[in-house]
């Protein structure tokens, strides 16, 4: 037992520093920017169709079943409002932060790991590259800066996918639907939720390259690199959800 | 045995009877541990300039991390690494890349970069490298030239994932060619390939050799891969060099530990 608590204090070090060699090395010359806009591209463009597809489904779901409870209460015109509120603020985020973890963070695991493995990294040293800043910085950027924009489109998607199920079944027109949506909406609903969506990629990001570059070898330690990456990131994920709420609470009286 | 032994003292100490070559790579007394595992324990080793030097040793015995030690890969617990009259563990990072351009390494499963082209993998490592390579706009004419030393000029668009074993090793010894290396490291060049291929390869080896005139350290457990390239050889045993010499005087040795590596 004493062995796995030190274990896992190890690891929190390990990470910690893992983090601070990623500041030290973003701000340094050179930059990959052709490497980095890659990454966005592999991270963002190609996350699309799934946030989406779930986006649509979660706020189509989550307005058929708040409905009959709303229409109980004769609440069913504060549909806009608890939906549009519940997304922004927490289901949004979360939701897609949740599945790119299992995108992103495996994805990232398993190819650091498989490079690590196969002494991709190793070569990429000697050719006088450094893999850090070319494979873990490039990555880290990508995710920090690629899971704001996968939120707001996964929130605005919901939010369509809500307003489709109160059109079909309340004759709210669309038009209605977004302007009580955006009239609920307070800047405090806003901006914790898009500051708490960068750390949320920074720590996919992180935990992906962190298990994925240091992986073990073999291809076992591939699979368990893409594995962790995800386990971790997801739990890091509600550890840093909670902070940012309890941070927000102090800012904005949620 | 005991003149092997004294032939290597005096090899590491660089005045081994080498004529009036110049040592280019060193290692003295070094020793690497992995946990319990003792996997140098005071390997020397001379490589002159343009030399054929081959060290054997069975898998796992150390031969890869001696290698890696030379680029600066890994660290040894103890011990002296000189590359080109400069010690590796006193160099900064900016001094140890530009070292690294002259040195060029095969890896042992070729590592080719799955994401990238061939071309891309050509073109990667001449990035941070213009000074030595002058005019970096006209990438192709060398890229085409280190492919064309390999007979792989028509793969130049392909993805490694598209090439066979043998191809890519090629390719990576095309990238191994392109900074026009002084030393090239090969970790076990013909290792996982059918006789033919480690053959080509091997004569492709030796055709670079002679174009380029560089000095070749390899690393190899393939007998008939000595035999055909080595000027010189070392047995790699318990860490230490067990036994050095050419390829004809190991293979009659009636040392036991010798004699192991020649059977067939």
């Amino acid at each position: 037992m004493a062995d796995r608590i030190k274990q896992f204090f190890v690891q929190i070090g390990d990470l910690s520093y893992f983090a601070a060699h990623f500041f030290r090395e973003a701000f340094k010359r050179p930059f990959e920017f052709k490497e980095l806009l890659r990454q966005c591209y592999q991270m963002g463009n190609r996350s699309l169709v799934l946030v989406g597809v779930t986006g649509f489904i979660i706020g189509l779901v989550l307005t058929l079943q708040s409905r009959p409870t709303l229409i109980q209460f004769g609440a069913v015109s504060w549909m806009p409002n608890m939906v549009g509120i519940s997304i922004v603020r927490e289901i949004g985020p979360v939701i897609t932060a949740l599945i790119c973890a299992g995108r992103i963070a495996s994805g990232i695991g398993a190819e650091l790991g498989s490079m690590r493995v196969t002494e991709q990294i190793d070569a990429m040293e000697v050719s006088g590259t450094n893999p850090f800043k070319y494979l873990v910085v490039t990555r880290m950027l990508a995710t920090t800066l690629m899971l704001p924009l996968l939120v707001v489109f996964g929130d605005l998607v919901a939010l369509y996918g809500s307003a489709l199920v109160e059109n079909l079944k309340g004759d709210v027109s669309f038009q209605l639907y977004f302007n009580t949506v955006f009239d609920a909406l307070e800047f405090g609903d806003l901006v914790p939720a898009t500051i708490k969506s960068f750390f949320f990629g920074f720590t996919i990001g992180l935990v992906g390259c962190f298990k994925g570059y240091y992986s073990d070898k073999g291809t076992a330690g591939v699979g368990y690199a893409a594995n962790t990456a995800v386990v971790v990131s997801s739990l890091l994920l509600f550890v840093v959800d909670f902070i940012a709420v309890f941070v927000s609470d102090i800012f904005y009286e949620l | 045995m005991e003149a092997q032994q004294m032939a290597l003292e005096n090899n590491t100490n660089g005045t081994a009877g080498k004529g009036s070559r110049k040592a280019v790579i060193k290692i003295k007394d070094a020793y690497k541990s992995f946990g319990d595992n003792h996997v140098l324990n005071g390997f020397n080793m001379v490589l002159y300039e343009g030399e054929n030097l081959v060290v054997m040793g069975k898998s796992g015995s150390g031969k890869s991390v001696m290698i890696k030690c030379l680029v600066g890969l890994m660290q040894p617990d103890r011990g002296y690494v000189e590359v080109m009259g400069r010690e590796i563990s006193t160099l900064d990072q900016k001094t140890l890349d530009e070292l690294r351009s002259d040195i060029g390494f095969l890896f042992q499963g070729s590592a080719l970069y799955d994401s990238m082209t061939v071309r891309e993998n050509l073109e990667f490592p001449m990035r941070r490298h213009q000074k030595k390579l002058g005019d970096f706009s006209d990438t192709t004419s060398l890229v085409m030239e280190a492919l064309e030393n390999v007979g792989l000029a028509h793969a130049i668009d392909l993805m490694p994932s598209e090439l066979s074993g043998g191809m890519k090793r090629r390719v990576a010894l095309a990238r191994t060619l392109i900074l026009k290396p002084k030393i090239i490291l090969y970790d076990e060049p013909t290792s996982g390939l059918d006789p033919i291929t480690a053959k080509e390869i091997i004569e492709l080896m030796r055709s670079i050799q002679k174009k380029y005139g560089t000095s070749s350290l390899i690393i190899t457990h393939d007998v008939d891969c000595a035999r055909v390239i080595s000027e010189r050889m070392i047995l790699l045993v318990d860490g230490i060099n067990y036994a050095e010499g050419s390829y004809n005087e190991l293979s009659q040795s009636t040392d036991p530990k010798v004699e192991a590596f020649f059977k067939k």
